[in-house]
């Protein structure tokens, strides 16, 4: 046993399954280019629902072990679209979707108010000015209306992505 | 500024880039909507605007109004006052992509 407390992120203010989530618009980096983006937008594009995923910034093991899995487990083709939510600069996306064969898109918002506004939002210590998103995910219908949510509750932690996959509706 | 719809003008610039930046300017004089698709520095990084537009130097319009896929931004600014300035000509249509030293990175 590891003789250590797990640091607590306690309670976050996030919007819950048959709330509607919040609307922005920031740049979407894919891996050829970016460009300004709205959630209401993307979420409105074809069938299925809108995965929306945030993760601390790309470059921590936190980002990578998330983007892994999720590539590992296909879920660009099992979702109406998946798209990260990052602190990252759009050229820093580009790079890591470059680097990891990663095949979602992220909308890049450096000044990590999407966060703020989905209640997810982590101030770094010692990394001061830095606040980034804590790992969550929210699935979303064309209408933004929240169907299945999950936030970490510690620093780190990961969900169990077959029940988060339950609870998220991917097929 | 660019327009949460999809406007008929998707301008493929570069961060910064004099030449991409001149464009913005007319558009903007123009009174244009415009979707702008941001790229890398690197020009092997530019298959995008290879494919659409035969060339990897930016800046490159894609203009649905008209047809016109053009790059070089001497060319680009003729353009888009002669279609959309006061005086303008009958809008051209085809593809334009010119060469020589019309002002492009």
């Amino acid at each position: 046993m590891l003789e250590f407390d797990v640091v607590e992120l306690g309670e976050a203010n996030h919007p819950e399954p048959g709330d509607e989530a919040a609307e922005f618009t920031r740049p979407l980096v894919n891996d050829e280019f970016w460009e300004d983006r709205s959630l209401s937008e993307l979420s409105s594009e074809g069938d299925g629902p809108t995965i929306l995923v945030f993760t601390p910034m790309l470059g921590s093991f936190v980002g990578k072990y998330v983007w892994d899995e999720l590539r590992d487990r296909g879920w660009d083709d099992r979702a109406g679209r998946v798209v990260g939510v990052t602190i990252s600069t759009p050229y820093a996306v580009k790079r890591f979707l470059e680097d990891e064969a990663c095949p979602f898109p992220f909308f890049s918002d450096p000044a990590n108010a999407v966060a703020e506004a989905y209640g997810v939002d982590h101030e770094l210590d010692d990394m001061e000015g830095i606040s980034e998103p804590r790992p969550a995910f929210f699935a979303l219908d064309s209408d933004l209306q929240v169907q299945g949510a999950w936030v970490a509750r510690e620093w780190p932690e990961f969900p169990d992505y077959d029940d988060l996959e339950d609870e998220l509706g991917l097929e | 500024m660019s327009d949460p719809a999809d406007p008929p003008i998707t301008f493929y610039r570069l961060q910064a880039c004099p030449f991409c930046e001149r464009v913005t300017r007319t558009l903007q004089e123009l009174g244009l909507e415009y979707r702008s698709r941001f790229v890398e520095p690197l020009h092997s990084k530019r298959d995008v605007v290879k494919r659409v537009a035969g060339v990897r130097t930016v800046p490159v319009i894609v203009d649905e109004n008209t047809g016109v896929t053009m790059a070089e931004s001497a060319n680009i600014v003729d353009y888009l006052e002669s279609t959309y300035g006061d005086g303008a000509t009958d809008a051209e249509t085809g593809t334009a992509v010119a060469s020589g030293d019309g002002g492009a990175e």
